[in-house]
């Protein structure tokens, strides 16, 4: 049987940094997507995802440590993208970098788009996240576009995303 | 090393109206096994539980297990032993809104040691839950189940099992 765990897509980000990494033309001949990211960025911990370029009807809850207390957020924050907290910020210990996997199932189908995220953040001092979270974007069109947006500054040289696609038959 | 095919679907099925689906005559050829459940509501909300064994379900009190779990806007943390089935609801109960599972089982077939499941479900309506737990057996395991104590699972609910052979 056919590797079914395949790269579509990859980009890294060169010197002077990146505004954003976007995947445009995503094939729709698999059944689910793997988006691995590793960056970091300006002075803020959490980096946004959007579908098809829209900015509209997404939610997320996350369940997140921080090495003194965890906590859960209820869906209330910003619905314009899906917000992974998992990246290295100016703020962390140079050379730290986050990581996050974002996992997408049914992505070409007609129903709403359900992702679930893996993501860290450890510097061996204070800018130390883990979470495990739950995003949905309330829309039915099949996702062909995924753009990667750090919330301050550029992404910094050397951050990467991997886009994967898995194949179930 | 030799590079060769790691990660292969070994069986998919999409579900309608079922309470329980279960994986039959897995083969003990890869090294870790992953299930992947696209979720697509249940009928009602319920309890959901994985059972595994060899050559049928084990329906024996072999089963525990230990959550961290967020829900509305706190987090908890517990566990549970010795039970008949091993359940993965976290906090509470699975909703009707769409859930993601992702399970990973390392070293399935061995027939030296239990058996242990990593699982995360999260549920974009309601939680977010991570789970670890343990089959108390040696034996490999051929036979995965995925269930409901009460309802069904929603039609277009996808379950897929992977296998990835490290060599």
């Amino acid at each position: 049987m056919a590797n079914t765990f395949e790269l579509i897509a990859s980009s890294t980000v060169g010197s002077g940094g990146s505004a954003n990494i976007d995947f445009t033309s995503i094939p729709s001949t698999y059944t689910d997507l793997v988006l691995k990211v590793s960056g970091r960025q300006g002075a803020e911990n959490a980096f946004d995802i959007t579908f098809n370029g829209a900015t509209t009807s997404y939610v997320v809850r996350r369940l997140q440590g921080n090495g003194s207390s965890a906590s859960f957020s209820d869906g209330s924050g910003t619905t314009t993208a899906i917000r992974v907290i998992g990246i290295a910020s100016s703020g962390s210990t140079a050379n730290t970098f986050g990581n996050s996997e974002i996992y997408i199932p049914n992505y070409a189908g007609s129903n709403n788009k359900s992702v679930s995220i893996d993501a860290v953040n450890e510097d061996n001092a204070a800018e130390a996240y883990m979470n495990l979270a739950a995003g949905i974007r309330s829309n039915t069109a099949a996702i062909n576009q995924i753009t990667i947006t750090p919330r301050a500054g550029s992404l910094a040289e050397y951050s990467t995303a991997y886009l994967y696609g898995i194949k179930n038959s | 090393m030799a590079a060769g095919t790691t990660y292969e679907p070994i069986a998919t099925t999409t579900l309608s109206g079922v309470s329980s689906y279960t994986f039959n005559s897995i083969s003990g050829s890869y090294t870790d096994l992953i299930l992947i459940g696209s979720i697509n509501g249940v009928s009602s909300a319920a309890d959901i539980w994985y059972r595994v064994g060899n050559g049928s379900v084990d329906t024996g009190s072999n089963y525990s297990w230990t959550w961290v779990s967020g829900f509305s806007s706190t987090t908890e943390s517990s566990r549970a032993s010795s039970n008949s089935k091993l359940y993965i609801d976290g906090w509470g109960t699975i909703g009707t809104g769409n859930s993601i599972l992702r399970t990973s089982i390392n070293n399935y077939s061995n027939t030296t040691t239990f058996k242990t499941l990593l699982v995360q479900r999260t549920d974009a309506a309601k939680e977010a839950n991570a789970q670890v737990g343990l089959w108390r057996s040696t034996a490999a395991i051929n036979t995965i189940q995925l269930g409901l104590d009460s309802g069904t699972f929603n039609s277009g609910t996808v379950l897929t099992l992977y296998g990835i052979a490290a060599a």
